[in-house]
């Protein structure tokens, strides 16, 4: 297993966001979870990847079985879990070539960052994961210019130059046109034939499409866990979220 | 995505070019700074025709110290969004720093001149013990405190010029940034620092001559023969230099992937975490660097100033500090050269008695009393209608053209 | 500190008996009380006084320190009338004499003229001009001894105030003599206060002065745990210590402390002590040797070492050994010597009380009240501490409330501070009655903060709420744009902003503990602010509205709250609280145009300590500031500014471990 979470419980001010929470994902794989609003998904993520501290439990990263609730923000990155939040988040004031290329995986120290110049093989990756994203006439320009739907491509695109092991993203297709969300949907699942992918959705129309292993989440641990088929024929499923 | 552009698919990287060519601003500054510098040479009292008179020419290479800790604040500031109220203080313990090698070495050879005709030579005990009581007289003490242990010593206490400010930006930048304190608390904590730093200077017993502070900085120990135009001119010149260099420094760093870095700090800093960057260090490291290029500045100009007290420490300036830079225009490095040069110019010319005072008739405006007045509502109006300060027009004036 | 009502009622039912009872005692035999209240006065016979006068006729009419005593025994001594009459006239400038017939009288005045009277008769004689009699001044010594000597009849005396006088005489000044007719007159005291007042003195007294050493013991052990400076004072008088030194510890001497050499006392001041007791030659110091080295130069050389070699200590140290050596100089001791001196005397300290066992008892009092002492101490402490905590409450409640509520740092706070004490200033220009001034003065403060808070909001802040930054940088701005428009219109001096009277003085619990009354004031107004504010957010519809916007200002808006107006009418509370806090402030120190700077970093820290959008976070952080500073000053009184300096670098510490303050807010609602 590339990522073990085993019996993770948070709670904020009495609330119980997640609750002996456990979820295995594989490498590589893309895996959808799904739940209702509230359910724990993005508190899932923010546990993962750091942000949140749980009050108990252990999740475990790659076979040698580190321990990632040990590690900060920036080292769970660098370990090689990235993440795509939910709003777009690029960094507007850049050019979409600069964004990019502090996404690089290059050496993150200040002083290596200090004295790196670019390469001919980072500036083929830049040119390369702008084809992809289909920015390549706009790396000049200002983040902040993009449309909606292409700020939301220029962040998958960081997040593949960052090269993870494992690819968190949250709905990525919120607020895209159904063109870009079939775009977004190869993007993902192309990205998952060499790593783990987890994607947080609510569409299900989207998440069928991406065809692959579904996790539901209701408050704060699985409730389900299959194929999209199968777990649409859950009636705890049905009754909690889909019935509604 | 269709619309996939044709284009090489592994191309070679664009020429990198010098990066001073890169950054038109930096040259374009340094062009204009060695003809200040030399038009002030030319027209000095001590190289060239006099018309500037020598306090004037002190005033404005105190003014350039002034604009190379404005550089430095902008850079934490405009670039990394730490808004500091505690880089005045970095420029005060530099100047401290030199103050103490200054005041002693001037001290020593005062004693030992006078002690140079007596019958019996006097013991290094006895010129260190007059040196105290000389300095430390003022505060009811005559002995040395173990700070001044190395202060007879020119290269340690240039040392210390750079590790004082920086071992406390160091120290209290890892405490601060360790525990995620941002934004205003971050403000509120570092004008903490400010004002527990300029407390214990007041004390009378912090061994640095509390309320007095330093004076008789403007002597040169081994120049105190040289007229003070020549050694105003000496300072001067290395101000300027201080500022070319600081500048070009702060516009290398941020030219490329660690400007980047830093400017996405300001803007965001938990989407550069997950991006895998140890925010803390880029943060401590700016914070750091910027502290000991304010120390070098503060070194240079409290020889200009020729006295330097705690109340130089004071939080507010570190907050005059702030505003010279958002008036100047933040995030870019000539603006904080302009908004420090601009206000605390006009500042001296204005509350030295050098402006005229305005009758309205009924009421007689003098500037002595009404400058503060101004520059806080100028402040507040730049802040409302001009976020992008003095530096701003040149955007408009770019765009226009 | 007050007895309740009806109990003081009792007590006054009871003194108007007991005073009744006496004045009639009173009028039907003076003479009596006056025998009865002392037996060491021989006078009051009936023997006239002029004769006794006589005898010391030069030493009354020339008086000075060195003969009033024979004037104070040859009439204390005598048994005629009118003695103490007489003491206090002379004592008051109001004695005559006759050049010509060296008799003494009393004298009224009459149109410029004196009207003598007999001394003896009361009857009003001859009127003379005051050029005809000599005026007798006795000078501020010689009325000072005769008011000591007077004392004895004064606690005796008639009048409630003379009593009272004399008892204070008492105390400033206590002798051995004092205790028997003070004894005495407890017996026939009438008024309850005043003679709870004897006793305790009598106790005092017995303690230092009583003949017998059971009745010493006695008074000393009821001293124990009493905590007023007199008690102690007598009790460390009792101890007081004189140093010694011998070759051998003596045993016949009441021993107080064995110093021992290197931990007690140093070996150098062990010397020192030893040559100021002349058992030991003076050391020679370095000024000396270099005084003998200038005084002993041949041929540019001393002691065989030539002068420029000489500086260093050892060169002149052998030097001035060839001198010594030579015998020119003193010899020069070494360290080992000076320990040998030093190692040959033992040092200790003695009891200059002889006995004892009185010795042991007021060490044992002194430990007994040592333990009460520290409790009192802490207690006063943390009176300081709350009410310094009380100022930086009101400071920052304000703050706390823009802060929590709106996310933004207001710069200019202090600078409210100051309008509120400047409003209050003005007011009292035109209201000359400080507490009705006052009463106008902190609505006005508020009123006048208020309307600064909302145009400020309006003007500036309402602009920049998406850049928090930046509104601290313009309130800046308005904050040292309103402290220099505060040094144009009132000056750069501090203006007075005067307590009414019920508020100056102080209430004290004993000698230890004793509170300003205008620092009760002011923990009292917190108190009420705390009170008001919480009633303000928890039951009113503003308070529910400000809640809203501070929890969730998008969900609020959609349910119809105008967060405009919370916000425009949240920044004036909380600035006209800061008004008022100025007025608070400006009551116990000084108005100025920087007393809002002196406060604003501290009112942050309080904030940031307590937790921001918390009152009760606030009430922690200014109640953990105010306790801090005061315990930090505690452990070094010398220095305020120690405290301060500590305290901010504790907060920075503090905000290591709790970035979010005492009452932080937890998980996603903190936001981050």
């Amino acid at each position: 297993m590339l990522l073990e979470v085993s019996g993770v419980s948070v709670t904020f001010d009495g609330f119980r966001a997640i609750n002996d929470l456990s979820i295995a994902i594989g490498e590589p794989e893309l895996r959808a979870v799904i739940g209702p609003n509230g359910a724990g998904k993005t508190t899932f993520m923010d546990i993962v990847t750091g942000k949140t501290r749980p009050d108990e439990g252990r999740v475990r990263w790659t076979s040698h079985g580190i321990d990632l609730l040990k590690m900060s923000e920036s080292a769970i990155a660098r370990a090689g879990i990235g993440r795509k939040f939910q709003k777009p988040t690029v960094f507007e004031e850049q050019s979409v070539r600069d964004n990019l290329s502090m996404a690089l995986k290059n050496r993150r120290d200040p002083f290596s960052v200090l004295f790196w110049r670019i390469a001919a093989a980072d500036h083929a990756r830049i040119l390369e994961l702008a084809e992809e994203i289909g920015l390549s006439n706009r790396l000049a320009d200002r983040a902040g210019a993009l449309s909606h739907g292409q700020k939301q491509w220029l962040e998958i695109g960081m997040l593949l130059a960052q090269d993870p092991r494992l690819l968190l993203v949250d709905e990525p297709a919120a607020g895209m046109t159904p063109s870009e969300r079939a775009h977004t949907t190869d993007l993902l699942r192309r990205a998952a034939r060499t790593r783990a992918v987890v994607v947080i959705e609510h569409d299900m129309e989207f998440v069928r499409r991406l065809d692959c292993r579904v996790s539901v989440l209701h408050e704060g641990s699985v409730l389900a866990e299959g194929t999209i088929d199968h777990v649409t024929r859950n009636q705890q499923v049905i009754d909690v979220y889909l019935g509604r | 995505m269709t619309d996939i552009i044709t284009g090489d698919p592994l191309p070679a990287p664009p020429p990198r070019r010098s990066f001073l060519r890169h950054n038109r601003a930096a040259l374009w500054f340094m062009a204009l700074l060695s003809l200040f510098t030399l038009v002030v040479t030319l027209l000095s009292e001590a190289v060239g025709t006099g018309l500037i008179s020598t306090s004037l020419v002190k005033i404005l290479g105190m003014t350039l110290c002034l604009c190379l800790v404005a550089v430095a604040m902008d850079v934490v500031w405009g670039y990394c969004g730490i808004l500091s109220l505690g880089h005045f203080a970095f420029f005060g313990l530099g100047g401290y720093a030199v103050g103490m090698w200054l005041m002693y070495a001037r001290a020593e050879i005062i004693i030992r001149d006078s002690l140079a005709t007596a019958e019996i030579p006097p013991t290094e005990a006895e010129v260190a013990d007059a040196v105290g009581s000389q300095i430390f007289g003022v505060v009811g003490s005559s002995e040395l405190p173990a700070l001044w242990a190395f202060a007879h010593s020119l290269p340690v206490q240039l040392a210390m010029v750079v590790l004082a400010p920086g071992l406390l930006a160091l120290v209290f930048g890892w405490l601060a940034f360790r525990s995620r304190v941002t934004g205003v608390y971050l403000s509120i904590l570092t004008q903490a620092m400010t004002l527990a730093l300029s407390l214990y200077l007041f004390q009378n017993d912090s061994g640095l001559r509390g309320n007095n502070g330093l004076s008789g900085l403007q002597n040169i120990p081994g120049h105190l023969e040289t007229p003070q135009a020549v050694i105003a001119m000496w300072f001067f010149w290395g101000s300027a230099l201080a500022l070319a260099l600081g500048y070009v420094l702060f516009a290398w760093i941020l030219s490329d992937k660690f400007g980047s870095v830093i400017r996405a700090i300001r803007d965001n800093e938990a989407r550069v975490r997950f991006l895998g960057y140890h925010v803390e260090s880029y943060k401590l490291f700016v914070f750091t660097l910027t502290a000991v290029i304010s120390g070098i500045a503060g070194a240079l100009y409290y020889p200009q100033a020729g006295i330097i007290n705690p109340a130089e420490i004071a939080p507010i300036a570190s907050i005059y500090l702030a505003v010279w830079v958002a008036i100047g225009g933040r995030g870019r490095l000539y603006g904080a050269v302009l908004g420090a040069a601009v206000v605390s110019l006009l500042s001296s010319w204005l509350t030295g008695g050098g402006a005229p005072d305005i009758n309205l008739g009924f009421y007689v405006i003098e500037w002595t009393e009404w400058w503060l007045v101004l520059l806080g509502v100028g402040f507040v109006a730049v802040t409302l209608f001009f976020p992008r300060g003095i530096g701003g027009l040149f955007d408009h004036f770019a765009k226009e053209r | 500190m007050h007895p309740p009502p009806t109990r003081s009622l009792a007590k006054a039912l009871k003194m108007l008996t007991i005073l009744r009872t006496f004045l009639g005692l009173v009028r039907r035999c003076a003479i009596w009380v006056l025998v009865l209240s002392g037996p060491t006065l021989a006078q009051d016979g009936d023997a006239p006084l002029q004769p006794v006068l006589q005898n010391v006729r030069d030493e009354i009419a020339n008086p000075s320190r060195s003969s009033v005593d024979r004037v104070l025994d040859a009439l204390t001594n005598s048994d005629a009338t009118g003695v103490v009459d007489f003491l206090r006239a002379w004592q008051d400038r109001a004695v005559y004499t006759d050049p010509a017939t060296g008799l003494f009288y009393y004298a009224r005045e009459e149109s410029g003229d004196l009207v003598l009277i007999d001394i003896d008769s009361g009857a009003e004689g001859a009127t003379v001009s005051t050029r005809d009699v000599e005026h007798i001044r006795p000078n501020g010594g010689v009325r000072r001894e005769v008011a000591a000597s007077l004392v004895q009849f004064e606690v005796s005396s008639p009048d409630p105030e003379r009593r009272r006088a004399a008892l204070e005489a008492i105390g400033r000044s206590p002798d051995a003599e004092q205790i028997a007719y003070l004894a005495a007159s407890i017996g026939s005291e009438p008024d309850p206060e005043i003679r709870a007042r004897k006793e305790r003195l009598l106790t005092l007294l017995s303690a230092r002065f009583a003949p017998d050493v059971e009745d010493r013991v006695a008074a000393i052990e009821t001293l124990s745990g009493d905590v007023s400076t007199e008690a102690r004072a007598v009790l460390s008088q009792i101890l007081a210590t004189r140093q010694r030194i011998a070759e051998s510890l003596p045993q016949d001497v009441n021993m107080a402390t064995v110093l021992e050499i290197g931990s007690d006392l140093g070996v150098d001041a062990a010397y020192g002590r030893l040559v100021d007791a002349g058992l030991a030659p003076e050391r020679t110091d370095t000024d000396s040797i270099l005084a003998a080295l200038r005084a002993n130069v041949v041929d540019g050389a001393v002691g065989g070492i030539p002068l420029h070699q000489l500086d260093t200590e050892e060169a002149r140290e052998t030097a001035y050994r060839a001198l010594s050596a030579d015998g020119l100089a003193p010899q020069l001791f070494s360290d080992a010597e000076v320990a040998d001196a030093v190692g040959h005397h033992e040092f200790f300290e003695e009891y200059v009380e002889p006995n004892e066992e009185i010795t042991d008892a007021a060490r044992a009092a002194v430990d007994g009240t040592g333990t009460r002492i520290a409790i009192f101490e802490g207690l006063s402490l943390a009176f300081d501490a709350l009410s310094l905590g009380s100022i930086f409450f009101l400071a920052a409640v304000g703050l706390a409330v823009t802060f929590g509520v709106m996310r933004v740092i207001n710069m200019a706070h202090g600078e409210f501070i100051m309008m509120g004490a400047y409003t209050g200033y003005v007011i009292q220009l035109f209201v000359p009655d400080h507490t009705l001034s006052l009463v106008i003065a902190l609505p006005m403060a508020f009123l006048v903060a208020f309307a600064a808070g909302v145009a400020l909001e309006r003007l500036v802040i309402r602009h920049l709420y998406t850049r928090p930054l930046e509104t601290l940088l313009a309130t800046f701005g308005i904050s040292i744009a309103l402290q220099q428009l505060a040094k144009n219109i009132f000056g750069t001096q501090a203006r007075p902003l005067t307590a009414p009277d019920w508020l100056a003085g102080s209430i004290a619990l004993n000698d230890i503990v004793s509170v300003a009354t205008i620092r009760v004031a002011i923990f009292v107004l917190a108190l009420i602010f705390l009170v008001l504010l919480l009633l303000v957010l928890k039951r009113t519809r503003l308070g529910l509205e400000v809640r809203a916007v501070t929890q969730n200002p998008g969900m609020a808006a959609s349910m119809g709250i105008d967060p405009d107006r919370i916000n425009m009418l949240t920044f004036g509370l909380g600035s006209g609280i800061a008004g008022i806090a100025g007025v608070a402030i400006g009551l116990y120190a000084q108005v100025t145009s920087e007393m809002g700077a002196n406060y604003i970093v501290q009112s942050f820290m309080t904030v940031v300590v307590g937790g921001v959008g918390n009152v009760w976070g606030t009430l922690a952080g200014a109640g953990m500031i105010g306790f801090l500073q005061k315990g930090i000053e505690w452990f070094n009184p010398s220095n305020t500014l120690v405290a301060q300096t500590y305290l901010t670098l504790f907060i920075i510490l503090f905000i290591q471990f709790r970035p979010r303050g005492i009452f932080a807010l937890k998980g996603r609602a903190a936001g981050d």
